[in-house]
């Protein structure tokens, strides 16, 4: 096969005397930069092998294994906050809140922890959010706003089924249970909007008021006022967990939904996060 | 009776010239127009799941339109649909022309690879949007597709390989090297990360045969590798093609290329581990990985040695011709992100950047730069010779596309940089007290921003594709015809402005 070898106008290079399709090549050596930063990296790869494990039962010269290089990392971080993470542990909230070294901490301790754990249904400020994820932020408590109701409900959770002490509630289903007829639901419904002064249908909120006597005051009060112990929520002002129109409370009232929290004191977090987060989550506003 | 005839041609003991040789060339054109088709589809896909994570809301609550379904058709639909109908098309093209010989199998085989090929796409992503996967990343299709493409993959190796087999030039052109490298390798690729054993023969599920950290280890091992061999290799291959065509110069070095080619390849195969760096990979695999990922920066380097270097002489064609200047900054994009990638297989700088946006920007930075734009490059370059054109329809279009796409990644990789080593500072930040300084909610807060940027930066490439695509039609349609016999075309007809 012909090979014609031709000389480059342009470079002075001649070319490799092959041709495909009209392509040439020129005979150009590697360039020397090129060529030595190779040979650079591939010496400190060799060097790299020999410093650090590289093959089965080398462990190389540094001694450096990952994991121990973790373990030692972890535990210094760890030995930055245990000191303190130690009093905490042993405290009450009551004294972390007295004490402004102890406070100052958990209350950044509590703010990690709280956008980790608890801002994905509570919201990152603890504003709350549609749906049944109430708000953290105002003085509206379910279950109580002291720094007591709150560490017990961040320990033992809501109907999570994980602590024996947990907060358990459970309201009938009136509607779908057939306890009240539609009827009657609508009125208890007008009712609760006279409650908050929005009933539009004096009538039937009348109505409504013998019923609600009847079936709903022993766990909202008499001017549902709403009962902690129960965890039985307020009705007489605007916040309202799964909405505040007619149509919501009849829901609500026909077929009513409940919230679960986990019991974070069960294995989840340690004693000292949730004191934390008790401290950090009084102090978001609401805090009795 | 085409195929007889070429064959008489190249019986022994005949003199043939190019002329002489009927190129297959049907297969070729429709491989081409996939090439477009998907190329919109994927960029198309690709603004849909970015819009979703600046606003998650557009996942529509329906289970076939969530982002973690739609990602992995976005991702097939750009490797594997746009480049993969691109290397088909290039290679099958490249390989008669710098052979002199009709493509083995002819026709025939052509067609199947096409059909046979489109099928596996589609079964891909049909699988993809209804859920069947074996979540391994980028080889996500289930047995019975996988199956089917190594039908297809051998089929292709025996058409390539038998063009070269037959060839009627005494040495194969250096692209050639670098197709048949991607053909055999993604074929042990494919068949080493795909073996698993289906739960029954009628199950569309099956289950990986290794598990645990050797599953990641295999895995890995061909995700890293399908950038390698699927996106690098052969697209250096069309580089190695296109660009001395486009710029009418011998190529720069042959001995760079022997040496860049082997060393490329035999240094590529072993930066997996770098994937799993800080896992239950074992210390010293962890250590080779990201060992053999630094040495092999010149190797990549010297693909763009050869790549810019074959200008020289031509620059001032970069003014005039905004195919080739596609071609070139891609050669620009090739370089920054095989300078990028041993960097980030670093230990350190790979604790700051693993799992954040910077991966992102990374691959984007060599998809839509390199693949993207080198692809571009071809296929202004392929249409009209295909097509017995003079030239394509609008160069200002290609202007226009050139500037959008350019723009657009400029919007897509900075924004990503931005957000990912943002993002990597923030988890690994602490107070003064020893507390993480953000929670991840905050991390996320503080990358919708960019995530709006980048949507932009897809927008502008996808509009880009739009713009080419329609350019492309336009020039089938109602370009000007060429006047001479299709092989002959000079690259410099082809390459030169219509002014």
């Amino acid at each position: 096969m012909p090979t014609k070898i031709e000389k480059d106008s342009l470079t002075g290079r001649e070319t490799t005397g092959h041709e495909w399709d009209g392509l040439k090549e020129l005979n150009t050596p590697l360039p020397k930069w090129w060529l030595w930063t190779f040979y650079a990296t591939i010496v400190w790869g060799i060097a790299w092998v020999i410093i650090y494990p590289s093959v089965p039962g080398w462990r190389g010269t540094s001694g450096w294994i990952a994991r121990e290089a973790v373990v030692a990392d972890v535990a210094q971080a760890q030995a930055r906050t245990e000191p303190m993470l130690a009093r905490l542990r042993e405290a009450t909230p009551a004294q972390i809140v007295a004490d402004p070294e102890m406070r100052n901490f958990a209350i950044a301790g509590g703010r990690v922890a709280f956008g980790n754990n608890c801002a994905g249904c509570h919201g990152a400020g603890g504003q709350g959010a549609q749906g049944g994820f109430p708000s953290l932020a105002d003085d509206d408590w379910i279950w109580g706003g002291t720094l007591e109701a709150i560490q017990q409900t961040i320990r033992h959770g809501i109907r999570s089924n994980e602590s024996d002490e947990q907060r358990q509630s459970q309201m009938p289903r009136f509607g779908a249970d057939g306890l009240l007829t539609a009827a009657q639901v609508g009125d208890v419904a007008e009712h609760v909007l006279a409650l908050s002064n929005r009933a539009t249908d004096q009538a039937a909120a009348g109505r409504g008021a013998t019923i609600f006597a009847e079936q709903c005051a022993s766990c909202h009060g008499e001017q549902g006022e709403g009962n902690r112990e129960l965890g039985a929520p307020r009705l007489t002002d605007q916040v309202w967990l799964y909405g505040s129109t007619k149509r919501d409370i009849v829901a609500m009232i026909n077929n009513p939904r409940a919230g679960v929290m986990p019991a974070w004191g069960q294995g989840r977090l340690d004693p000292a996060t949730v004191n934390m987060l008790t401290v950090y989550v009084h102090s978001l506003g609401g805090g009795e | 009776m085409a195929a007889a005839t070429a064959i008489a041609a190249l019986a022994p003991g005949q003199a043939s010239r190019a002329g002489e040789v009927t190129y297959v060339e049907g297969p070729i054109r429709a491989f081409a127009i996939a090439t477009v088709f998907w190329g919109v589809v994927g960029f198309l896909m690709g603004v849909v799941i970015a819009t979703q994570l600046a606003a998650p809301l557009l996942n529509l609550d329906l289970e076939w339109t969530t982002f973690g379904r739609l990602r992995p058709l976005h991702t097939s639909a750009v490797i594997f649909a746009f480049g993969g109908n691109a290397l088909f098309a290039t290679s099958l093209y490249i390989v008669q022309r710098t052979c002199r010989a009709r493509l083995f199998g002819g026709e025939d085989a052509g067609w199947f690879l096409f059909w046979g090929y489109q099928f596996f796409i589609v079964m891909a992503a049909l699988g993809y949007v209804l859920g069947i996967t074996q979540s391994k990343e980028y080889a996500e299709p289930e047995w019975f597709v996988d199956l089917w493409l190594t039908l297809v993959w051998v089929i292709y190796l025996v058409v390539y390989g038998g063009t070269i087999v037959k060839r009627e030039e005494p040495h194969i052109f250096v692209a050639n090297w670098f197709y048949l490298a991607f053909i055999i390798t993604i074929a042990v690729l494919h068949i080493g990360n795909n073996i698993s054993i289906p739960v029954s023969l009628f199950s569309s599920h099956s289950y990986s045969a290794p598990s645990g950290v050797q599953g990641a280890m295999i895995q890995w091992w061909y995700g890293h590798n399908a950038v390698a061999f699927y996106l690098t290799v052969p697209f250096l291959a069309m580089m190695y093609y296109f660009i001395p065509k486009q710029a009418d110069r011998p190529i720069y070095s042959y001995r760079l290329s022997i040496v860049h080619f082997w060393t490329l390849i035999f240094i590529y195969i072993w930066a997996g581990p770098h994937h799993l760096h800080y896992t239950a990979l074992p210390d010293w695999v962890q250590v080779l990985g990201m060992v053999f990922s630094v040495v092999l920066w010149m190797p990549s380097w010297g693909g763009m040695i050869n790549g810019l270097m074959t200008l020289s002489g031509a620059w001032d064609k970069l003014r005039t011709d905004p195919a080739l200047r596609f071609s070139v900054a891609a050669v620009g994009f090739y370089a920054m992100a095989t300078f990028e990638g041993p960097v980030m297989s670093i230990r350190a700088v790979n604790g700051l950047s693993h799992y954040t946006d910077w991966t992102i920007g990374h691959v984007h930075s060599g998809a839509l730069g390199w693949n993207g734009f080198i692809t571009f490059g071809a296929l202004y370059f392929l249409f009209p010779v295909l097509w017995r054109k003079k030239a394509i329809w609008s160069q200002k279009l290609i202007e226009w596309h050139f500037w959008l796409a350019t723009l657009g990644i400029v919007f897509y990789i900075t924004a990503m940089w931005v957000s990912g080593i943002m993002q990597g500072l923030m988890w690994r930040a602490y107070d003064e007290l020893g507390f993480l300084q953000y929670s991840f909610v905050e991390t996320v807060e503080a990358m919708h921003p960019y995530y709006v940027i980048r949507t932009l930066g897809g927008l502008l490439y996808l509009t880009g594709g739009l713009l080419m695509a329609y350019n492309l039609w336009k020039t089938v349609t109602s370009g000007e015809a060429a006047e001479p016999a299709p092989a002959a075309v000079p690259a410099s007809a082809i390459a030169s402005p219509a002014e």
